[in-house]
């Protein structure tokens, strides 16, 4: 228990330090987990050479879901697209530092899909699973 | 029904040694606290043992066939068709019609009683209580056929409006359907009163006993249910064979469900008639080691005594609501003791379900996180998701202590 609910966690989750939204925005996705009704929507501001300038996410569930949610935008800002949607469930997990049950893994790569769903400019409803395995 | 404390006439100690699978770690040094009994309930010896005991000594296929293993396998499973007919007081064994589940139960009525009899715009009255199993069919025939339904509002301490539920009776419904014990609030409805203010609408009922039947004493007659389902894996009981109870007279001019071997007297190439009850509703070889399982269980509840089993979980369930009580942050759903099962569903103050039953697995206690199968109702209390601890015989009040402790560790993780 004190390894899934690291400080590192549990205080992303209370202080989340890339919480909001962008207006205007170049790319905005957004998803949920039906199961537990986790819910996360991205928003990037991206400048003309496909780099990532701007990043933020809202949304709520489990403090996996939410804490994953900050640690990648704050990986994935200064990033190009083509980074980004290089960016693995691996890199999540290590972000975290935390092992995964199959059910909370839904929760921590919620993000990850949500930020893919939008760089591949999917449509509403379009995001899965395939994108984060 | 709840029964004062002084009824309580259980031996705990000697039921939790009938469950071998409570007898573990689930990580180091943390034993098993099982509280997820709603969801499905675990199995004494005496039913793996049944199970066992049939494969060993007389598996074979029912009604086919005139050889000794046939036959003694044909009479174990009847003889828990009529075990589960006296559990429930059905007039008699014909009336019980198995099935795989709760779910399969609620789908035989809508497919058969429902697609036969229901036109477009007809009425069939349901609550805003219900699992997703006794909505979703309905929707499909709503879909299909063009039904009209509507939904007896639950209030905020999680009761039925029966106001409400007088009005929509005016507008004259076809069925009204609803559950027996609301697997999430735990409220036990007025199902006699439900069901005899329909019967003076002119209205059949179909009762969804999934968390009643093991749990108290469930008399059909008496309700004067017109078709009561449940599943045997939460009495105690395997997983893969659930009940569908109605009257006779019903049961018998409903067309067939499926259509295949057992269900027939005879099959010509273009035409076939139908056997009679209960096997018209049970085509191809159905579960039979299942059955005896489940008349096993039916012993073992019986052997305790469902007026005892009820008065139990009462007891462990107004221990575990006054104590939930003293935990700040905890908001239990539902209403009060006297009027619900064993089942404590709850919200802590900034911290999600997922991430408490997480916590609480850690120490070895298992509760059920999420929204139960039962979305429209979360929705209603403006919720995404509840953990849930629910009671059974084998449980104890030393347990929901544990429970207490769990949930004060939740609170200074997330502090």
């Amino acid at each position: 228990m004190d390894d899934l609910y690291r400080e590192q966690i549990i205080d992303r989750y209370k202080n989340p330090r890339h919480r909001g939204s962008l207006a205007p925005n170049d790319i905005s996705y957004q998803d949920d987990n039906p199961l537990c009704g986790d819910h996360i929507q991205i928003d990037l501001r991206v400048n003309s050479e496909g780099i990532i300038t701007e990043a933020a996410f809202d949304g709520q569930g489990c403090s996996i879901s939410q804490a994953s949610a900050d640690l990648l935008i704050e990986t994935v800002i200064g990033k190009s697209l083509d980074e980004a949607k290089d960016i693995s469930k691996d890199d999540i997990l290590d972000l975290l530092g935390i092992e995964l049950g199959p059910v909370r893994l839904k929760c921590a790569l919620l993000s990850l899909k949500v930020l893919k769903a939008g760089v591949y400019g999917l449509g509403a409803g379009e995001a899965s699973d395939e994108l984060v395995e | 029904m709840p029964e004062p404390e002084n009824a309580v006439q259980i031996d705990v100690k000697k039921i939790i040694q009938d469950f071998p699978v409570l007898d573990q770690e689930v990580h180091p040094g943390k034993k098993l606290i099982y509280l997820d009994s709603a969801a499905t309930s675990q199995k004494p010896v005496q039913v793996t043992g049944a199970m066992t005991d049939y494969y060993h000594r007389a598996n074979a296929n029912i009604h086919r066939g005139i050889h000794a293993l046939a036959e003694t396998a044909t009479d174990m499973y009847e003889g828990a068709r009529e075990k589960v007919a006296f559990l429930i007081n059905a007039a008699t064994p014909s009336e019980i019609i198995y099935t795989r589940n709760t779910t399969e139960s609620i789908n035989l009525v809508a497919s058969s009683w429902g697609r036969a009899g229901l036109k477009p715009g007809d009425l069939v009255i349901l609550t805003e209580m219900e699992h997703h199993s006794n909505l979703v069919p309905w929707q499909m025939l709503a879909e299909t056929i063009g039904i009209r339904l509507e939904f007896i509002p639950v209030s905020q301490d999680g009761l039925l409006d029966l106001q409400a539920y007088q009005l929509l009776l005016e507008e004259d419904p076809k069925l009204v359907a609803f559950m027996h014990m609301s697997n999430v609030l735990g409220t036990i409805n007025p199902a006699q009163k439900i069901i005899q203010l329909a019967h003076q609408a002119g209205a059949l009922t179909l009762v969804d006993g999934a968390q009643a039947v093991p749990h108290f004493p469930v008399d059909v007659q008496d309700l004067d249910a017109d078709f009561y389902a449940f599943s045997s894996h939460k009495m105690l009981g395997p997983t893969g064979i659930g009940i569908l109870y109605g009257k006779k007279h019903l049961l018998e001019a409903m067309p067939p469900y499926m259509g295949g071997g057992d269900m027939i007297k005879r099959v010509k190439l273009r035409s076939f008639a139908p056997n009679d009850l209960p096997h018209k509703f049970e085509a191809g070889t159905p579960a039979i080691a299942e059955a005896v399982g489940l008349g096993a269980a039916v012993d073992y509840l019986s052997a305790v005594g469902m007026h005892n089993v009820a008065a139990y979980e009462h007891h462990l369930t107004k221990y575990a609501l006054d104590r939930l009580a003293e935990v700040p942050g905890v908001w239990v759903f539902g209403p009060e003791a006297n009027q619900k099962g064993g089942v404590a569903s709850f919200t802590f103050e900034g911290v999600h379900p997922h991430d408490v039953s997480q916590i609480l697995d850690a120490e070895g206690i298992a509760v059920r996180a999420g929204h139960h199968c039962a979305m429209p109702l979360h929705e209603k209390f403006k919720i995404n998701a509840t953990s849930r601890a629910s009671f059974y015989i084998y449980n104890t009040t030393a347990e929901i202590d544990r429970l207490i402790d769990g949930l004060y560790s939740v609170k200074k993780i997330f502090g």
